[in-house]
């Protein structure tokens, strides 16, 4: 447990995604099976054990210590498991053991609700405050140190020098601790046989579109839905929804789930309805209300219904289609649609247009709440994993642009942890009042970035812990992909992908744009 | 507290329910907790005032116990020589450990505290009744300063800056040891530690020195002159240069001592490919430092853990323990338990800062 207990601390104290990908490596090349693999599941969240909850320990911790000291450390370290780990008493003259992962793992499974305090105090008692650590964020979840699933397989990929794609498959398809998976990577064994499991395909990825013309006799053209890339799969009487990722949410969305009952792998948008879009598909905004929920309540799910716009079908019963060309998946997909549930799916419909001319024209117009612009897919195209050139082109409608006065400047993490490097930024009331916006930390160039943090070092006006306000006196013109009403600001606007577009410091900030501008922008 | 007013980070220590006897206790005793100091009436002389005071007694040189425009000071001599660096303040009264006066029929006495280098907690004698003030101790050993004495007293007048459960420092060595490990693991980078000034970075140095480093250290501009002081007085640190005037790449592999408000500074581009530590027993709680962005959190404190502050109350068992400043919320209640008589006073001027 204390190798264990290291890794989570590196990974907790480090930012960088190398640093963090070589740390989870050299874990998992130096550890043992099954205590790699569990470690693999307890880094990805992918553990369950009913028996120990939040509540479990925070009793358990009222047996140790007076349950008011208890209540001031929490509140002094704010995360029960951590003030747990910190406050237990340190074993008087018994000597620490350093049970394995797999042991706990063991112990923990075998608990239930009668048993799990002692189980889980004998496991506090055998071991040192890193471990203690460890084990209560195995036990209840929540682990948080930064490691997606993607960056978990990227580094398993990476320790052992494998590709990529393969461990995407072949993770999802196993359980932890994912022995055979080890023994393929590791020894050049068998790959793991994976028919009739709802496991995860990698997606097939898109390049943005840079080009003047394309002739679409060889690519068809569909529209860019602005919710989440996702990919159901039903085989073997279950199902999974998948991310982009990799990450399965099927729990956030327990409507498609359980809508989704016809045997086969399809690739497409999720979204929801929105009311004032008379029931077609609402704006990211309203999606992102139900994004990274564990459950969603009955009430959730009748005012933000998800549905799935579906671009693409990788199988079809047992039928692996992604060698087909595009044209003739197509085909399958339009006769398999309408077995669908239709309140959950439909399909992406294509864009009727011959000549480019009047597709560009036709991207400039949309502005559907859910558009973000056109896709542009070869004909002949198989499904590829992965981002391939020549197949799939995105082309997203032009940026909205305004111009607007840096109001407040943060200092960035990481490499510009000495930089001031996110801004806010405002646009005037009616009233002559500087509103914040939006905030934004890219768009840049470096030698850009070296003046805005010597303009912010030069013009600051008050100081709140690593904010700085600023004099109102620089306008930057900020590029954005849509704006909503939103809360977070106190304009009642916020920006989807809002960037520095360019430093107008020509330009005296009365000029800037004014709210109602902004306003007039929502589509 | 601190030297740099914006620093990123204000986490008072008060609590929801915080437990505040009155500033004045029910009979008067001759001893008065007020907002900005304790003031020994009979002998008109305060101790730690926060503001400037006639008569005033300073246990140690950190800025929330020693200010500047006092009257008539004491305190050992190198506390004077320390009040003497920060303020320009030569003048008055040194008194080694051990050595005392007396002035309105009480007996003042200094005794070692731990805490940094000149470090004293006061004893006060009148009419046959000890009170012993701590104001900022530790019992665990420090190549910087001279050890902590257990003084035998009725009044036991205790700091308790990590007065909760949860704030344990672990042996030094082992923090020492986390800054090999990660030069040995990135030997291009450099280390850069975030240490108060004064005696935190001395006591850093010295431990380093202590574990076979002798390669030079490098020192932020603003550690240069207290760290000249400590050798002054006779704590040899081995060989220190100034970060200003070494080339970037000289400092690959090496070790650079800074003020914690220089840790995200501009400063720090000037070092080669830093990986940030932070020395303070608030790095025991994983948020702090996740919070500060620090890289390597080193729990090196020189204040008294919750083991040293309730050990030291058990071994005195003195009539009364009266809680100065940290939290005392928790060390007030640890003594309620233990069916020991205290009270929490209510002090200003000593919030939390960076000698944690």
């Amino acid at each position: 447990m204390r190798r264990f207990a290291a890794l989570i601390d590196s990974l907790i104290y480090t930012r960088s995604r190398n640093a963090k990908l070589a740390a989870i490596a050299t874990y998992l090349r130096e550890t043992e099976d099954p205590d790699r693999g569990w470690a693999l599941a307890a880094l990805t969240d992918s553990f369950d054990f009913p028996a120990v909850k939040s509540a479990t320990i925070r009793n358990l911790a009222g047996t140790r210590i007076d349950p008011e000291l208890f209540r001031l450390s929490r509140h002094h370290v704010g995360d029960t498991a951590e003030t747990v780990a910190l406050v237990w008493p340190e074993a008087d003259g018994r000597e620490q053991s350093d049970p394995s992962i797999d042991d706990v793992v063991q112990a923990l499974s075998a608990a239930n609700r009668t048993t799990a305090p002692d189980i889980v105090a004998s496991l506090l008692d055998s071991m040192d405050s890193n471990s203690r650590y460890a084990l209560l964020k195995l036990a209840v979840g929540g682990m948080r140190v930064g490691v997606s699933a993607r960056l978990a397989k990227t580094a398993f990929a990476q320790a052992f020098d494998v590709a990529l794609d393969d461990v995407e498959e072949l993770w999802h398809a196993l359980d932890p601790p994912y022995e055979k998976l080890f023994a393929w990577a590791e020894q050049g064994g068998d790959r793991p046989d994976l028919s009739a499991t709802p496991f995860f395909r990698p997606f097939m990825l898109s390049h943005p579109f840079e080009g003047d013309s394309l002739d679409l006799d060889q690519y068809a053209v569909e529209w860019k839905w602005d919710g989440i890339r996702v990919q159901a799969v039903h085989l073997g009487g279950e199902t999974r929804l998948y991310s982009r990722g990799g990450d399965d949410i099927s729990a956030s969305f327990p409507d498609i789930v359980e809508a989704f009952d016809r045997d086969g792998v399809i690739d497409g948008e999720l979204l929801v309805r929105g009311t004032d879009q008379g029931g077609e598909a609402a704006s990211f905004n309203a999606l992102q209300k139900r994004l990274g929920r564990k459950t969603v309540s009955k009430k959730m799910r009748q005012e933000l219904p998800a549905f799935v716009r579906i671009y693409d079908l990788l199988m079809e019963g047992k039928d692996d289609l992604r060698l087909s060309p595009w044209h003739e998946r197509r085909a399958r997909l339009e006769s398999f649609v309408p077995k669908l549930h239709p309140d959950h799916f439909d399909l992406s419909a294509l864009v009727d247009v011959d000549d480019f001319g009047a597709l560009e024209a036709m991207r400039a117009g949309a502005r559907d709440a859910a558009i973000e612009g056109v896709m542009l897919k070869r004909r002949e195209s198989p499904y590829l994993s992965g981002r391939v050139t020549g197949h799939w082109y995105k082309w997203k409608r032009d940026p909205l642009n305004a111009d607007c006065v840096m109001m407040y400047a943060q200092r960035g993490n990481g490499r510009r942890a000495s930089f001031y490097s996110d801004y806010t930024f405002g646009c005037w009331t009616e009233e002559g009042e500087l509103l914040p916006v939006g905030k934004a930390y890219s768009g840049f160039t470096d030698e850009e970035l070296k003046w805005l943090d010597r303009f912010v070092r030069q013009n600051t006006l008050n100081r709140f812990g690593p904010v700085r306000e600023v004099k109102k006196s620089l306008v930057l013109e900020v590029a954005f992909d849509s704006i909503h009403e939103s809360g977070r600001h106190k304009s009642g606007l916020a920006m989807r992908f809002p960037r520095i577009h360019r430093i107008r410091k020509d330009k005296p900030v009365d000029e800037a744009d004014r709210i109602a501008t902004l306003r007039a922008m929502i589509s | 507290m601190i030297d740099t007013p914006n620093f990123p980070f204000s986490l008072g220590g008060t609590f929801p329910h915080p437990i505040r006897y009155p500033v004045m206790a029910k009979a008067k005793h001759w001893i008065e907790p007020h907002p900005q100091g304790i003031y020994v009436r009979p002998a008109d002389v305060w101790i730690d005032p926060s503001v400037p005071k006639e008569n005033a007694v300073v246990t140690h040189g950190h800025a929330d116990h020693a200010r500047g425009g006092h009257g008539d000071v004491w305190a050992t001599p190198e506390t004077l020589a320390i009040m003497g660096l920060r303020y320009g303040t030569e003048a008055g009264t040194p008194v080694a450990y051990g050595d005392g006066f007396e002035r309105g029929g009480v007996r003042f006495s200094l005794h070692s505290a731990g805490h940094v280098l000149g470090s004293a907690q006061v004893l006060m004698e009148y009419q046959g009744e000890r009170v012993v003030v701590t104001g900022d101790y530790k019992r665990r050993p420090d190549p910087t300063c001279s050890p902590f004495e257990l003084v035998p007293c009725d009044i036991f007048i205790t700091e308790a800056t990590f007065g909760l459960p949860v704030f344990r420092h672990p042996p030094i060595a082992g923090e020492i040891a986390k800054i090999f490990a990660r030069l040995e693991a990135e030997p291009d980078s450099s280390i850069l530690i975030g240490a108060y000034a004064l005696g935190k970075a001395q006591r850093v140095i010295a431990e380093l020195r202590r574990a076979d480093w002798d390669k030079p250290i490098y020192l932020h501009g603003a550690q240069v002159r207290m760290c000249e002081l400590y050798e002054e007085l006779g704590v040899s640190l081995g060989e220190l240069r100034l970060v200003m005037d070494t080339p970037k790449e000289e400092m690959r592999g090496q070790i650079i001592i800074a003020p914690p408000s220089a840790l995200t500074d501009k400063w720090s581009r000037r070092l080669p490919d830093p990986v940030t530590a932070m020395a303070s027993g608030w790095m025991r709680v994983r948020g702090r430092a996740r919070q500060r962005g620090v890289e390597i959190p080193l729990v090196i404190s020189d204040h008294a853990d919750w083991d040293e502050l309730t050990d030291t109350i058990r071994e005195l068992a003195p009539r009364e323990t009266w809680i100065t400043h940290g939290s005392e919320d928790g060390l007030l209640r640890w003594c309620e338990l233990h069916q020991i008589k205290a009270r929490a006073l209510a002090m200003v001027g000593r919030e939390e800062g960076d000698d944690g």
